[in-house]
């Protein structure tokens, strides 16, 4: 029913022909390493990327890093840096703008381009393909092979450049991973020929065309859709468009079209007027990616905000640069999902980055005088649904950069986010969790594992309001004067009747808690007290070799 | 009018409603975040209105804070504790605050200060700090300018220095009175800190001029500020049997006068 509706129309929704070109594990080569090397690329202990090496033995995208490195002991750890793959991705990119001025970077390691002038060019889609490939393959910083694809539109094009397509449905727990190096007498060109999608499309799994799109409310989608037993792209397409349209909204309505293998945004992306530019006349010329950077970030939120008074979201961004020496760079960005703030100024960076440190041949030989940041294609912006129970707070991505910059002025591990774990005392339980290495937009657990106990000698709730990292010495005594102790068996040697010189009104404990008692180096024998002074305070002090402390107030 | 009367109420009772949802208008009573309802006496509107601050001071100054924060926390906004190092984290979660929406930031440089303070507040929608030993007029006026237009509440903490500026409403807790604990002279310490009874007194300016006085368990049975429930004469305060108390023997009767929420169901 649905190819019924399309039968008409063939060419409108049909997207124009794009060639992906795709260096598979760039994040890997762009931090130095060899892919036969094991590596592991981490962001908040998670892999994001694992060479071809560590996969071979276990390691799958998404993995915990400790799980990871169980499973592939002797891998080398690197951290997530999208500067430095940005930076040297780069040449790569200036020597494809030698073939053809339209070219657009999804993302670091890929790169695509519209082939229809150049294809007619350069005699076809195959000779094109083979060109970009001869192009890369010595620009490449280590061995890798560069996979192209050329099919309509920048999705079936990025899954044709990748090995397969699977012979089977795959469902969501299924990796795919093939071996990218093409094989003896393979090319590492694939066309697909105009209109011939489908038949590609139909085994990959529906998460494939949530990831092209790359928002959360895609994988969301993605997710249901999942659930509900459509796992392929062929399942999907099989859906009526008008079902998928009033069941999923639009969400579901553009992973149906890319499903199709339709462009998903037919008219609706549009080039905007020229005006909608932003940008800034730099004098002097800045030569330094830091200070350059800082105006993107500054040129980037004026632009959203905008294009944003408008209702619309940038999905293509151009970037460009003007020298004192009259020469001008410019680089396409694009991001099917939308381009928010945060990920323009992040790719003016990059791109910044990449032209100014980078090995590029066209490095600018002065120094920048002219900033534009040019929205080359916009949608409109669909806005965003709020959480349904509180789900999405102001703790936006936005905020998260905020905390950041707090985290940028005192230090990385001056902003902590705080879990409960396990312990005896209130500050044995806290783990401070420095936010820089955890995701704090996603779901988190509250307590952390073990802290439910049982904890014999922790002391029930109401806790101590302050716990002192520190505990100061104090100096508790009896009645007589005797400083109090307690002994063996967890009794005192008499009611405590002065904390300093504060007469102590009431009193409860002690609880002695005998920890790690197995290990002399680490063992820790305490008894802790509670006592109220006369002004009505309360504090919670602990013995230990034969010295109070105070742990804690009851404030 | 005595006919069909009950539906006519029905049906304005529903009209009411719907204008309520309609309304297209936000007061600034609505521009609030909401508080425990035992806290919400103290507190012009009954809610923490957004772009002012709220000063706690006095014993109990920091379990106050945690228990103004608990509800907006529980409801989904973000928490960031500036410069109290040393703060129960177990506490905070016993008031109520949702840690993984929390954040501590460490002490701030005192020169940083205002940077530091004036950049949470831009992001996170309630912020508890302790003023360092000098505040500066600049820097406070920008935070009010910061949480005015962010819709932020700052508690103020007390701490070495002193804010040049008042807040909008201060909250000063008043004899503090634990129970739990044995008498001084008893040898077995056969107890333990349940809750405390503390008097609040609000005072401030605008709509909180007239100061308030309320009795609350702060922290209550359960760590949460708990209202004090008035009993009724006659019923002679009942002394809870230890739930879970590490001492052997039983809790002796300290308890005097109500029990807080919580405690009837325990024993």
């Amino acid at each position: 029913m649905a190819r019924d509706l399309d039968r008409g129309r063939p060419d409108r929704d049909r997207p124009d022909r794009v060639l992906v070109a795709r260096v598979p594990d760039w994040s890997v080569l762009a931090a130095g390493y060899d892919r036969s090397e094991p590596v592991l690329v981490v962001r908040a202990n998670r892999v994001l990327a694992a060479s071809p090496a560590a996969r071979s033995v276990g390691v799958t995208v998404g993995l915990r890093r400790r799980e990871a490195q169980r499973r592939c002991p002797e891998a080398v750890v690197v951290a997530t840096d999208p500067d430095r793959d940005a930076r040297a991705f780069e040449p790569l990119v200036g020597a494809l703008a030698a073939l053809t001025p339209a070219v657009e970077v999804t993302r670091p390691g890929t790169v695509a381009l519209a082939t229809r002038g150049p294809s007619r060019y350069h005699g076809g889609d195959e000779a094109l393909g083979e060109q970009v490939v001869e192009l890369l393959a010595p620009l490449l910083p280590r061995p890798a092979p560069v996979r192209v694809g050329v099919a309509d539109g920048t999705f079936a094009a990025t899954l044709a450049s990748r090995p397969g397509p699977p012979e089977r449905a795959l469902g969501p727990g299924d990796v795919v991973d093939r071996p990218d190096d093409p094989g003896p007498g393979q090319s590492p060109v694939r066309v697909v020929a105009p209109g011939a999608s489908l038949p590609l499309l139909a085994h990959w799994p529906v998460t494939e065309a949530a990831a092209h799109l790359d928002t959360p409310e895609a994988d969301a989608a993605a997710d249901v859709l999942g659930r509900l037993g459509l796992r392929t792209l062929g399942a999907l397409a099989g859906v009526p468009a008008g079902d998928v349209l009033a069941r999923f909204g639009p969400d579901g309505a553009l992973l149906h079209r890319l499903a199709r293998g339709l462009d998903p945004r037919p008219l609706a992306a549009r080039r905007p007027a020229p005006e909608r530019a932003v940008g800034t006349e730099l004098d002097p010329p800045v030569e330094r990616v830091d200070t350059l950077a800082f105006r993107a970030v500054g040129l980037a939120s004026d632009l959203h905000q905008r294009l944003a008074a408008d209702g619309l979201v940038c999905l293509r961004l151009g970037i460009e640069v003007e020298t004192e020496h009259g020469e001008v760079r410019r680089r396409s960005w694009r991001h099917e999902g939308g381009l928010s703030a945060a990920a323009v100024a992040d790719r003016a960076r990059w791109q910044l980055d990449g032209w100014l440190n980078g090995p590029s041949v066209d490095r600018p030989t002065a120094g920048i005088t002219r900033l534009l940041l040019d929205p080359e294609e916009v949608t409109a912006a669909r806005g965003r649904q709020l959480g349904f129970w509180g789900g999405e707070t102001r703790l936006d991505e936005g905020a998260a950069r905020a905390l950041a910059r707090v985290a940028a002025l005192l230090g990385a591990d001056a902003v902590a986010v705080p879990t409960l774990g396990g312990g005896r005392g209130p500050g044995d339980r806290v783990e401070a969790v420095p936010a820089g290495l955890v995701d704090l937009v996603g779901d988190r657990p509250p307590a952390g594992p073990g802290a439910e106990g049982p904890w014999p000698g922790r002391l029930p709730p109401p806790s101590p309001a302050l716990v002192f990292a520190e505990p100061p010495e104090v100096d508790l005594r009896a009645a007589d004067g005797a400083p109090v102790g307690v002994d063996g068996r967890g009794q005192v040697s008499a009611p405590p009747a002065h904390l300093g010189r504060e007469p102590v009104v009431g009193w409860a404990g002690p609880w002695p808690a005998e920890e790690r008692w197995w290990d002399p180096d680490r063992a820790r024998r305490r008894a802790r007290v509670q006592v109220v002074l006369a002004d009505g305070t309360a504090h919670l002090l602990a013995l230990e070799h034969g010295r109070w402390h105070r742990e804690g107030t009851y404030d | 009018m005595t006919f069909g009367s009950g539906a006519a109420a029905v049906r304005e009772g529903r009209l009411a409603t719907l204008g309520e949802r309609a309304r297209p208008l936000t007061l600034a009573e609505q521009r609030v975040l909401p508080v425990l309802s035992a806290l919400a006496p103290l507190l012009p509107g009954g809610a923490l209105a957004r772009g002012t601050s709220v000063a706690v001071a006095g014993p109990g100054a920091t379990s106050l804070a945690l228990g103004l924060a608990a509800a907006a926390s529980a409801a989904g906004s973000w928490t960031a504790v500036v410069g109290v190092g040393d703060l129960g984290v177990a506490a905070a979660a016993e008031a109520g605050l949702a840690l993984e929406r929390t954040v501590l930031v460490a002490t701030p440089p005192p020169e940083r200060w205002g940077t530091v303070v004036a950049a949470v507040a831009e992001t996170v929608e309630l912020v508890l700090a302790r003023p360092p030993a000098r505040v500066r007029v600049a820097d406070t006026r920008r935070l009010a300018a910061h949480l005015r237009t962010r819709g932020g509440v700052l508690v103020r903490l007390p701490g070495p220095g002193t804010w040049p500026e008042a807040p909008d409403v201060t909250l000063r807790a008043l004899a503090p009175d634990w129970k739990g604990a044995v008498a001084a002279e008893r040898l077995d310490g056969a107890g333990r800190l349940r809750a405390r009874r503390l008097v609040v007194e609000a005072s401030g300016r605008r709509r909180a001029a007239r100061p308030t006085r309320v009795e609350l368990w702060l922290p209550g049975a359960d760590g949460a500020p708990a209202p004090v429930v008035p009993v009724p004469v006659g019923s002679a305060p009942t002394v809870p049997a230890p739930a879970s108390a590490p001492a052997p023997a039983p809790a002796p009767a300290v308890a005097r006068g109500p029990a807080p929420a919580g405690w009837a169901e325990a024993g």
